[in-house]
């Protein structure tokens, strides 16, 4: 039980720093920031190593190799796709001559 | 060893929070999103180092799997559909806490299993399955696979709370029996059909909502899979996840004056389509048609224009061609500046990537607070694909399904301009009484089509 209340302890405070934080992100970048959160919580491929990590092909070691692949998806996938959308944001006003 | 996992998962929660607090301006938000990555990397490696290698083979299918369709999604996806794969991405992350979690219940990591893992446990596996099948709803139905339009069934929200019911009997009979394999299987199939009876009511006008909440649960059920292994960078970044998609639910669902409740359970909305839906009925008021060239020729006289871009104009695919057309009047000394409601677009901020992408600068691109006092000093308001984020009714119109919900103000610029393919009223079904106002001209036709007239007639003058 003494873990439980560690885990909510942790829990609670990184939901308060999470509503601090992201209260400050503009509109501007409110689709990455979702596609960003998406790679984020592919943070369960932690979980995911750890049940797929054995040398057999039971059924909770293959349930891993699963998660690893659905979860790596949106590591990679998320992380990529937003910074290709932060590549697109510019600032400078770029004015055409002679159009 | 402890102590170096520990240590170094706290050091990748830290970073998970800098690259977060880095994602506050457009200026950082690039380094932000690298922070994060060196996180997520430093996460991996070691739980990798500590956990020693058992399986490389299990493991290196997976991952290269996995990051493989991602990469090649990440690279072929078009802007216009990334609602579609935040919502297919919200459903990965479900399940990948689902399998996760019944892994850990078929083979435990600590022993005996104690009556806190085992509540966690059914928490996991719920979270995770509700994400899974209501993200694929909310794909299904952004996609066009399935229709936009609300799914009623008899009884429903009773069926809905049967099933919640029917997860909380499942979860006292699991905690009594965990060695029953039937119990959490039970738990996993009836979450499967509350995720999708829980969405499909939703109508299609709704699903930026929808998205932004399943991205908090997709958080909820990661930080669930860390209370189960007590693995806390699994439930700091969670927790981060599922603070930041219920800030954005919150938002979108201010920006529609809805609220949470009507969203989830209202059943508002006919169909999908891209806003012209429903006629605007039976007014025979006179509306004052113009054509592309008209248009060219006010644009040629103005000092300031203010463009209220809606998702029509992504459906046309004219934004680019908008882009130039800004960039002839900024040329010419024209003040030329961007309107974004907050519900433009198919997802929160969707908008600024559409518009991004066909090259506008960010500094042109305006919220609705920091511009609706800009509009009565503006020559032309240019409304391209858009109607209920700019429908007076929402002001004054007490029964008017859009009644309270922000506007931007176009009516008080001089000349109110609007692209749009026909006289029909948006999602809301609400007339525009705009329409018929002696300083609306009404420029009919497809928006690409439209915009490349006014080009062309603005460099024709040049």
């Amino acid at each position: 039980m003494e873990s439980l209340i560690v885990s909510i302890y942790v829990f609670t405070l990184a939901v308060f720093v999470g509503f601090e934080l992201v209260t400050k992100v503009p509109p501007l970048l409110h689709t990455p920031l979702m596609s960003g959160s998406n790679a984020i919580s592919g943070i369960t491929v932690v979980g995911a190593l750890l049940a797929a990590n054995a040398n057999n092909w039971k059924v909770s070691t293959i349930l891993g190799v699963l998660a690893i692949a659905f979860a790596m998806i949106n590591v990679i996938g998320g992380f990529m796709v937003t910074d290709r959308m932060l590549g697109m944001f510019k600032k400078d006003k770029k004015v055409e001559k002679g159009a | 060893m402890i102590y170096l996992e520990q240590f170094t998962y706290l050091l990748a929660s830290a970073l998970f929070i800098i690259g977060l607090k880095y994602l506050g301006s457009a200026k950082t938000a690039r380094r932000g999103n690298q922070y994060s990555m060196i996180a997520m990397a430093v996460a991996i490696v070691v739980t990798l180092v500590v956990s020693g290698i058992a399986g490389p083979i299990q493991i290196i299918v997976g991952m290269v799997a996995g990051g493989l369709i991602g990469g090649i999604v990440a690279k072929k996806i078009e802007m216009t559909s990334m609602p579609q794969m935040v919502a297919l991405f919200n459903g990965f992350g479900g399940i990948a806490s689902t399998l996760v979690a019944y892994s850990e219940y078929l083979e435990p990591t600590t022993l005996p299993v104690t009556l806190d893992v085992n509540i966690t446990l059914i928490l996991s596996l719920f979270i995770g399955t509700v994400t899974l099948t209501g993200s694929l709803i909310a794909f299904a139905k952004l996609q066009g696979l399935m229709p936009g339009r609300p799914i009623v069934l008899p009884l429903h929200q009773i069926l809905n709370f049967l099933l919640m019911l029917g997860v909380i009997v499942l979860g006292v009979m699991y905690i009594m029996e965990p060695a029953i394999p039937m119990w959490p299987l039970l738990i996993i199939a009836v979450a499967a059909v509350f995720g999708i009876t829980f969405v499909i009511p939703i109508g299609g006008a709704d699903m930026p909502v929808v998205i932004a909440l399943l991205n908090s649960y997709s958080g909820l059920a990661a930080s669930a899979t860390g209370f189960v292994l007590s693995n806390n960078v699994l439930i700091i970044a969670g927790a981060l996840v599922g603070a930041s998609g219920l800030i954005l639910t919150q938002l979108m669902c201010q920006a529609m004056n809805r609220s949470l409740f009507n969203v989830l359970f209202g059943a508002v909305g006919t169909d999908d389509s891209t806003g012209d839906a429903g006629v605007g009925g039976g007014e025979q008021k006179t509306v004052t048609r113009y054509t592309a060239e008209d248009a060219g020729m006010i644009m040629d006289t103005v000092q300031s224009v203010i463009i209220v871009p809606g998702y029509g104009l992504a459906v046309a695919q004219a934004q680019h061609v908008l882009n130039e057309m800004a960039e002839i009047l900024t040329a010419r000394g024209i003040d030329v500046k961007y309107a974004i409601h907050p519900v433009a677009g198919r997802m929160p901020g969707h908008m600024n990537v559409l518009l991004a992408e066909a090259n506008v600068p960010y500094d042109m691109l305006y919220e609705m607070d920091d511009i609706n006092d800009e509009f009565q000093n503006t020559d032309v308001a240019l409304i391209i694909g858009a109607n209920d984020v700019v429908n007076p009714s929402a002001r004054t119109k007490k029964d008017s399904p859009l009644y309270g919900m922000p506007i931007l103000n176009v009516d008080y610029a001089r000349t109110v301009m609007f692209v749009k393919r026909s006289m029909g009223a948006g999602f809301a079904g609400e007339a525009n009484p705009l329409f018929f106002d002696d300083k609306t001209m009404m420029v009919f036709g497809d928006a690409k089509a439209v915009v490349t007239g006014l080009v062309k007639v603005l460099k024709e003058n040049e």
